[in-house]
């Protein structure tokens, strides 16, 4: 078994914004259903996290950028790691995530561990 | 009277076995184990004599203190081997002047039964091994007892109790002073004993339905001691005693205790609500003893129980224990599945009911995968959110080889795909081993005809 990196990213522009608790808690919801199954398959590292959409870019010669990255339009909004035989079963375990359902889209990297 | 007699002693024996050897062992140290249970056990086998012969003593309890007691002064009196090596080491650790005092009060039979837990879940024993030491040393079980707990023969618990003890000899372990880290770092390993010790008495496939029961009891008593002990409150007044104080001189002895006294409050500052927790899903647990077995000790599936059968004063209970649990910003899968039995005492099928109960089952999952978190989740999915996705997910587990699994696929298949529902339940019956799980599988096979 390898871990691999599953990296959610989307549009924080296209996000639905201002949500009642209802929303949020189905999103929860369908979240933990989510990665409820793969913890159920025995297949789940690390649950990870979400992100905060602000951040900062540190360049070279000290050049600071602020986020969120308005000019681009997919960011990283969250990530877990998964345990999988292979890319493909790694890949498998990605459909079905919430985050496909709201645009966005799914990265699957093999973690080569140091 | 004869009659009353012949009840007293076994009762006697369960519940004073255990105090007197973990006050003994406490002042012996653990690797004198077999000196402390020899005295204890001389000390029952008078007592059955004598009271057959003379009728019962007027207070029996006070009589195997005062009989051990004696019997304790005897031996090292006796034993000169001891006598040398051992009395002084005991002088060292133990308050006493000139007579060496045994101290049966219940401040100290308690302390010492709780000491004596730590001692009994050290993890260089294996896990069936502790359990086997806890039902023996913690509970007062006898070897035929446990074996048939275990469903095993008596040589064969017989043995690994003697292994486990030789083994905690072998290794020194303290009676006296476990360390904060070492409170730290065993604290999860007794839950998890007591944890097991519960489910052997509640998951055994054993007939005697008293014995089972009495496991579940005494699982509940010991995580409660754990809770309510006053050495955990870290309360130092000295209360009731029945012994008199102990001398003043001998500081060392007294600021062993001390040191006990305070490792263990702070235990239970740090992990109360962990052991409340476990409390609270015992309680909850034990609450459908009754309903959940026939007088022939089968068991009764959940949807099937009468409900007038569920105790409610435990049921209440463990909603007290598991408010008290509440406290602290750590949760433990005691917690959850606390949660999820506290669901459970609602016979009613609410959206609500199901949808909790699915999310605590994500959320252990999370915390620790377990083969049998994973098919509950998916029955619980079922019932949140449908029949069509949870088998979907069911497929997906992949534990072929579990007749639970093939189990749970029969369930979700009946109405949907009788025929795979039935290929299903066939396989589980090829895979289940105990009787009670076949007789289960074959009822529900039947309801769904050829």
């Amino acid at each position: 078994m390898k871990d691999f990196l599953l990296v959610y990213r989307t549009d924080y522009n296209t996000m639905p914004k201002g949500s009642s608790p209802e929303q949020m808690q189905a999103s929860t919801k369908r979240w933990m259903d989510w990665i409820g199954g793969i913890a159920a398959q025995n297949k789940l590292t690390d649950r990870g996290n979400r992100l905060v959409p602000s951040g900062k870019v540190v360049k070279a010669d000290n050049v600071i950028a602020d986020g969120p990255y308005t000019e681009i339009k997919e960011c990283i909004v969250g990530y877990s790691i998964v345990k999988a035989a292979s890319i493909e079963e790694a890949t498998e375990l990605s459909k079905g995530c919430p985050i496909l359902a709201i645009g966005g889209n799914v990265e699957v990297r093999e973690i080569n561990v140091l | 009277m004869y009659y009353k007699q012949t009840e007293l002693i076994p009762h006697l024996f369960r519940t004073e076995y255990r105090k007197i050897v973990s006050v003994l062992c406490k002042l012996f140290g653990i690797e004198h184990i077999e000196i402390a249970e020899d005295i204890v056990s001389d000390t029952f086998l008078l007592a059955s004599e004598l009271w057959g012969l003379k009728g019962l003593p007027e207070n029996p309890t006070a009589w195997l203190y005062v009989v051990a007691k004696n019997k304790t002064k005897d031996y090292l009196k006796r034993d000169s081997l001891f006598a040398q090596n051992i009395s002084k080491e005991i002088k060292s650790n133990a308050p006493i002047s000139e007579e060496i005092e045994i101290d049966l009060s219940v401040k100290n039979t308690n302390d010492s039964q709780l000491a004596m837990i730590f001692v009994v879940c050290h993890p260089c024993n294996p896990a069936e091994s502790r359990i086997g030491l806890a039902l023996n040393l913690l509970c007062g079980f006898g070897v035929e007892e446990i074996a048939n707990a275990f469903l095993t023969n008596k040589k064969v618990i017989y043995k690994r109790l003697q292994r486990a003890k030789e083994k905690l000899r072998a290794e020194k372990i303290k009676i006296e002073q476990p360390t904060l880290p070492e409170i730290d770092d065993r604290l999860s390993t007794v839950l998890m004993v007591l944890y097991l010790l519960f489910n052997e008495g509640y998951y055994s496939s054993s007939q005697d339905i008293t014995l089972r029961k009495d496991i579940c009891l005494e699982a509940m008593r010991l995580t409660s001691l754990l809770i309510d002990s006053r050495a955990c409150e870290g309360n130092e007044q000295d209360e009731e005693r029945d012994v008199p104080e102990r001398s003043e001189g001998n500081e060392q002895g007294r600021a062993r205790d001390e040191a006990l006294t305070k490792s263990l409050a702070k235990f239970s500052q740090m992990n109360k609500p962990f052991a409340n927790a476990l409390l609270s899903l015992l309680c909850f647990q034990a609450s459908r003893f009754d309903a959940r077995l026939n007088q022939n000790g089968e068991i009764i599936l959940y949807e099937e129980q009468d409900t007038d059968l569920w105790d409610q004063e435990l049921i209440a209970k463990g909603e007290y224990f598991l408010n008290q649990a509440s406290q602290g910003d750590k949760i433990s899968k005691y917690h959850l599945e606390a949660g999820i039995a506290y669901w459970h005492t609602i016979k009613a099928d609410t959206k609500e009911k199901w949808e909790n109960i699915l999310q605590l089952y994500n959320q252990l999952l999370l915390i620790e995968y377990s083969p049998i978190a994973a098919l509950n989740r998916t029955y619980a999915l079922a019932k949140a959110n449908g029949k069509k996705e949870a088998i979907i997910e069911a497929e997906k587990i992949k534990l072929t080889g579990n007749h639970l699994y093939h189990s749970l696929l029969g369930e979700l298949y009946t109405d949907v795909d009788n025929t795979k529902a039935i290929l299903h339940l066939q396989n589980a019956l090829a895979l289940a081993r105990s009787r009670a799980d076949k007789m289960v599988i074959s009822n529900k096979i039947c309801r769904l005809g050829p």
